[in-house]
């Protein structure tokens, strides 16, 4: 696409090793807990309520895992529209860890549904579409993950090519032709979708206005979430790109993701200042002494400081600091998203919530689940660049 | 660098103008109008004796198993400490050291309900005609945006099943027998086909009818009675855009869990006008606009790509 080849080779090596274990006893706990919590109901696992109908599997395992998975939206900006070809290699990667945090998201919406059989009828009965904020959301997240699908195939063709096997072959063959001449488009429509759904899940939380704390309660949440997606999204490219060069021994990319990260910084930035300044603006900064005003303050210090750290040349450019300053940006960013779906909602008095030991197994369950697919497939497909020393040094 | 300051804040530029023309639409959404035949109901808490008398013709019209509430499973009481799965009307009281009052709550019947307007499919859909706002499970996918969204906390679901519904008061709409009845424009169901807490109320301190007469009715015992109620003022005449289930008080409403500074815009209006803004205003423009920009944008680098010599994808 941008003209610059890239070359992606397998990791290769064991995929059952120590972490991997860990990772599967995790999802099969977790496993436990979600077969409990369809066949007795969502009361039998979880602290949700009629006061706090919604709680950590969507404000994070959606609404957060949804942002982590922008990695391949964030880049593909650089890449496809700024033309910023040096950053390609990461492209591959970041579509594979949204591929998963999409996925999962999916999982665990369905997990969530109290009534989930019905699913398949939000694409279908057009006829019954309204205008819900939540509609648009789920049509465009079902959209984006089959964009993704698409985005990623080719690291299976790529391996088939010269399978023994000849229908693989022939399949990788025609599959390659295929995406020559729609990947444009199919780029394309992976970089608006996002823009779509993730704006979305901002405006979602303006219907419930009434019960929202006036420090979320912005017409400028929509905007808000679409440039928090962002940011995290660089975040997570950051982090995965040094998971991946620390646990496979692959070679580092430090220089490039400090680009990357300057780039990063200048989003946070600008993030920070304009969810300051439209408090400012609307003269609600009189609410920061409130109870929640700590929750406000801790998203948009995390973030300003992130900023912080990468506008030093001397720490981006030092794989410790970068690793650091993307954590924290990670945090602040994911950070608003939980404040403004759990922290910032009040149904009232007498109402409570804080989730439960299974409620969070779950989400644990989805994490580990994200991590453990992401190492499999990056061992058996041609997902990272370069080409590593091989499976020796891998340590995961 | 490889973005240069320039482009990043064009970028950042070109997405915040879009965002504001899109997110702070130039026209509002026109306001939901009262439907021709409102049918809801009046409740006043001065002629309430806390009988709960409703409560038990509620759940018996409606079919709901009796929650023991703290007394646990093995008790014989039917205590539900508030709307939930099991409940769609409930008396609670309130009481400190100079007043005293009931305070009946069930669905309030939106002229703009926030729950309609947050489902996906329409499941909860408000009556053009009669204006009740009725559940049908059958485009129900339980997401429970509808909860989130109720500035009044009445649509509740049921946590403890398997297979659960979400749960709210419909006007007992299910009683009345003839659908011809539902969309005439009544003032009166026949007996047996009305709201259950309404036919069995002994002191008529909730009542129910058409919605203007209800008004009509509430301005009246305001007239009659100087001084009687708080602020002199109809709860659900204009709140929250107007609701078809009004309230006559003589504590302040918020005392009895009203949210009596909501404002007289329906609940949906900022969520709506940003979302109808962006999508709907010219029907799905701006979206196939900015697919045509990002493809556009995207086949001139290749294009300028290819120039460079550069190699394959």
């Amino acid at each position: 696409m941008s003209g610059h080849s890239v070359v992606h080779t397998p990791v290769g090596g064991r995929i059952m090793t120590g972490t991997m274990k860990v990772l599967l006893t995790i999802v099969a706990l977790s496993g436990i807990v979600v077969a409990i919590r369809f066949l007795q109901g969502i009361a039998a696992v979880s602290n949700l309520s009629n006061g706090y109908p919604w709680g950590v599997w969507i404000a994070i395992d959606v609404v957060v895992g949804t942002a982590i998975g922008c990695g391949g939206f964030a880049v593909g900006i650089l890449v496809y529209i700024l033309n910023k070809g040096k950053y390609h290699p990461l492209v591959r990667p970041a579509v594979l860890t949204s591929l998963l945090g999409y996925g999962l998201a999916v999982i665990a919406v369905t997990i969530d549904l109290g009534r989930y059989w019905g699913l398949p009828k939000v694409p279908i009965f057009v006829w019954r579409w309204t205008h819900s904020p939540q509609l648009e959301v789920a049509l465009c997240v079902t959209a984006y993950v089959m964009v993704l699908l698409i985005e990623i195939s080719p690291a299976a063709f790529e391996k088939w090519k010269d399978s023994k096997n000849p229908t693989l072959r022939s399949l990788s063959a025609s599959g390659m032709r295929i995406m020559d001449k729609i990947l444009l488009w199919v780029l394309a429509l992976g970089l608006l979708l996002p823009a779509m759904h993730q704006s979305s899940l901002g405006t979602m939380m303006l219907l419930p206005g009434p019960k929202v704390h006036p420090l979320w309660f912005t017409p400028w949440l929509p905007f808000l979430f679409l440039v928090n997606c962002i940011m995290i999204g660089y975040a997570v490219v950051v982090l995965e790109a040094n998971f991946s060069s620390r646990a496979f021994g692959r070679p580092s990319e430090t220089p490039m993701l400090a680009s990357l990260s300057k780039v990063a910084a200048w989003v946070a930035l600008f993030w920070g200042v304009f969810r300051l300044g439209e408090v400012a603006i609307a003269g609600e900064l009189g609410l920061i002494a409130t109870g929640k005003g700590m929750f406000f303050l801790a998203e948009v210090v995390l973030v300003l400081l992130a900023a912080a750290i990468l506008f030093s040349e001397k720490n981006r450019n030092n794989p410790t600091w970068q690793v650091r300053a993307a954590l924290i940006m990670l945090v602040g960013g994911a950070l608003h998203r939980v404040n403004t779906y759990l922290i910032a909602f009040d149904p009232g008095a007498n109402y409570h919530y804080f989730p439960s030991v299974p409620e969070l197994l779950i989400t644990f369950g989805i994490i580990a689940a994200e991590v453990a697919i992401y190492i499999a497939v990056v061992k058996t497909f041609p997902i990272l660049g370069g080409h590593g020393p091989g499976p020796a040094r891998s340590k995961a | 660098m490889s973005v240069d300051r320039r482009s990043m804040l064009k970028i950042l530029a070109g997405g915040g103008v879009a965002a504001a023309s899109a997110a702070l639409p130039t026209k509002a959404r026109a306001p939901l109008e009262v439907p021709p035949a409102a049918m809801g109901m009046l409740y006043d808490t001065t002629l309430c004796i806390g009988c709960k008398t409703c409560v038990v013709a509620c759940k018996s019209a409606n079919d709901r198993t009796p929650d023991p509430g703290p007394w646990g499973e093995e008790a014989l009481y039917d205590a539900p400490v508030d709307l939930n799965g099991k409940t769609k009307n409930i008396i609670k009281l309130y009481k400190d050291d100079d007043y005293r009052s009931y305070m009946k709550m069930q669905c309030m019947h939106c002229v703009d309900p926030a729950c309609a307007a947050a489902c996906m499919l329409g499941s909860l859909k408000k009556n053009p005609v009669t204006g009740v706002v009725t559940y049908n499970p059958d485009y129900c996918v339980g997401c429970r945006y509808c909860m989130m969204s109720c500035p009044f906390n009445v649509a509740k679901f049921e946590f403890d099943l398997a297979v659960p519904n979400i749960v709210k008061c419909e006007l007992c709409s299910h009683r009345i027998e003839d659908e011809a009845t539902l969309t005439a424009g009544f003032t009166r169901y026949p007996e047996g086909q009305g709201p259950a807490c309404c036919e069995v109320c002994p002191r008529e301190a909730v009542i129910y009818g058409r919605r203007d007469e209800l008004l009509e009715e509430a301005k009246r015992r305001i007239a009659a009675s100087p001084g009687r109620y708080y602020e002199d003022r109809v709860f659900g005449e204009t709140e929250a855009g107007g609701t078809q289930v009004l309230y006559l008080s003589h504590v302040p409403f918020a005392k009895l869990g009203l949210p009596e500074d909501i404002g007289d815009k329906g609940v949906p209006d900022v969520a709506y006008s940003v979302q109808e803004g962006i999508y709907y205003k010219v029907p799905f423009a701006i979206p196939v606009a900015m697919y045509g920009a990002l493809a556009f944008v995207m086949f001139r680098n290749r294009k300028a790509n290819e120039g460079e010599g550069g190699g394959k994808p």
